[in-house]
């Protein structure tokens, strides 16, 4: 339905936006502009425009500690994550969209609930089951949990319903195709478009988690970049253009998926709620 | 035995089971385990460093009574309300706005609104830390460059404001991503709704609140249980924006902040699972009022048809 509307409507429409659209932005100028000036400067005014402290921030942070680091265990736990989730959410979704046993119903009602359930629920639970199986401080508890992703089972499950035909599987068994080998060499690959999509939400949420690593790990050296950051206010509580540096290098990655992939961001998000 | 498994996984429909086997496994020990152990835990108290007793649910008595507890419940569903009423009623707003009249640039406005919801939350956290500071900060420079303020002001120390500093920056993060929600329940109405009402004389404002809005109930019931879940648990902002002190005053912390401290802090693990249950039971309790309020009144629209 489109509206006509008049020249004062459209001024105040427009204006509402832009100011939205600055106000989100601009906490991230602000990050990026600072980060380039040293803490005098930032101390005694505000700056729009960028200075040229970059590189002596960038020791200072370097100084402390390595932030690439960080980078590199958020890496490490959120790469074989999405493999994980991706391999395991498809042989899971497959099952369901494909094939009749008893008590389907049951189970994918039991996937449902797990949806609902809060994160945090067992977490005092999985700190004690770490502890007995000796996992505390590896990165092994924060990945393998990943195999189980009740979001990525529902969304790849309605995909292969609604696009992938019966008759192609059938096919695939009269030429005396296994079982596996047919998931692995047509399943997969056709689903690979929802796979793609809520893959990039498993590696944001698992690259964003605070408080799992924080409980689970305990050398810094193991620290994933949320966790690093959490810190840095301690560490240069008196320096804020390393503070702003060490801020923007942990977000630029995020900001760079989300602004390259906003589109099959939002479909991912909106399929959900469409269905929901 | 193993002739019997033979002729089960004959049948081609059995094999199903194989194929959602491992999803189960791992479910039932990384996550199914741990929650039972969680409840467990949360009926004992230590005796010693290696020995907890059962005490039924003592520990929830004490929750109940605990002053800093029913503080930080206050402090969750104010900072929960705080940030989800403004942002469904911008969503709402700039939903219709993209959606229905023709605005240039639609998708870039969309992506700009959306583009902090993802951004990890312990950095922005940490940027809203320093952006607030007393005497670095650029709020306060900006608000005195336009003359809006004299003096600094010290805003994390008070204790509104600090509060209401967390809302507005889960506001901030999420009013975007909610927008999309709704944008995609905008789609599904027809648009032939909207003509029959103007033909029968209803104005815009009408047509928003008779048409739009219930038609939009299953959206927005979504929007609520979700926000509900996520905005219940919240934990990184507090944490980061106060060094994990929740201070001035315990004015941000929430109840996963206080679960937190209690258990991996102050190491008394059967209290804070009882924290979890109760966060859990809260849960689950306004997740199904919210269900019955805004999904019972859909088949009364429809009898008055």
């Amino acid at each position: 339905m489109i509206y006509k509307r008049s020249r004062v409507e459209s001024i105040l429409l427009y204006t509402l936006l832009i100011i939205l659209a600055v106000l989100a932005i601009i906490p991230f100028y602000m990050m990026v502009i600072n980060s380039t000036h040293t803490n005098v400067e930032i101390s005694k005014s505000l700056w729009l425009t960028p200075g040229t402290a970059i590189i002596d921030n960038y020791k200072i942070i370097q100084g402390k500690v390595n932030i690439w680091r960080g980078f590199m265990s958020s890496a490490i736990i959120a790469v074989p994550s999405v493999i994980l989730s991706a391999f395991f959410s498809a042989l899971t979704a497959y099952g369901f969209a494909k094939f009749n046993f008893k008590g389907k119903e049951a189970f994918f009602w039991v996937i449902l609930a797990t949806m609902m359930v809060p994160q945090q629920l067992g977490l005092i639970g999985y700190y004690d089951l770490c502890v007995q199986l000796g996992l505390i401080d590896s990165f092994l508890p924060l990945i393998l949990p990943t195999a189980a992703n009740a979001a990525m089972v529902f969304f790849v499950r309605a995909y292969i319903q609604s696009s992938i035909p019966d008759s192609l599987i059938e096919a695939a068994i009269i030429d005396g195709a296994g079982e596996f080998y047919i998931f692995i060499r047509i399943i997969f690959p056709l689903a690979l478009p929802s796979i793609g999509t809520m893959s990039i939400f498993t590696f944001i949420n698992k690259w964003n988690d605070l408080i799992t690593p924080m409980v689970l790990l305990n050398s810094a050296k193991k620290f994933p970049m949320p966790v690093v950051v959490s810190n840095i206010r301690g560490l240069y509580e008196t320096n804020f253009g390393a503070i702003y540096l060490g801020v923007t290098i942990s977000v630029i990655p995020i900001l760079l998926v989300v602004v390259f992939f906003s589109r099959s961001i939002i479909s991912g998000l909106t399929v959900g709620a469409v269905k929901g | 035995m193993a002739g019997r498994n033979f002729t089960f996984f004959k049948k081609r429909g059995n094999k199903g089971y194989l194929f959602i086997l491992p999803f189960f496994l791992v479910m039932i020990s990384f996550q199914l385990y741990p929650i039972l152990y969680t409840l467990k835990l949360s009926t004992t108290s230590p005796v010693n460093l290696f020995e907890n007793k059962f005490v039924g649910i003592e520990n929830y008595e004490r929750l109940l009574t605990n002053e800093v507890f029913l503080k930080s419940i206050f402090n969750t569903w104010f900072i929960w309300l705080m940030n989800f009423i403004p942002q469904i009623v911008f969503a709402l707003l700039l939903a219709v706005i993209l959606y229905e009249w023709q605005i240039r640039g639609k998708d870039a406005f969309r992506t700009v609104f959306f583009l902090p919801n993802l951004v990890t939350a312990a950095s922005i956290g940490v940027l809203f830390a320093v952006l607030l500071d007393w005497q670095h900060g650029s709020l306060n420079h900006i608000l005195m460059a336009l003359k809006f303020i004299i003096e600094p002001i010290n805003w994390l120390s008070k204790v509104s404001i600090a509060r209401g500093a967390v809302a507005f920056i889960q506001w901030w993060q999420w009013f975007g991503y909610t927008t999309i929600i709704v944008m995609a329940g905008l789609s599904s109405i027809s648009g032939e709704l909207y003509e029959a009402a103007f033909i029968d004389g209803a104005s815009k404002t009408q047509a928003f609140f008779r048409v739009t809005l219930p038609l939009l109930r299953p959206i927005i019931l979504y929007v609520v249980i979700t926000s509900l879940i996520g905005g219940l648990q919240i934990f990184d902002i507090p944490r980061v924006l106060t060094n994990g002190r929740g201070a001035p005053d315990n004015a941000i912390t929430t109840m996963v902040l206080y679960l937190y401290n209690q258990a991996f802090k102050n190491f008394n693990v059967g209290y804070a699972s009882s924290v979890a249950y109760t966060l859990f039971f809260m849960i689950l309790f306004f997740s199904i009022l919210s269900f019955k309020l805004l999904s019972g009144k859909k088949q009364r629209g429809g009898s008055e048809l």
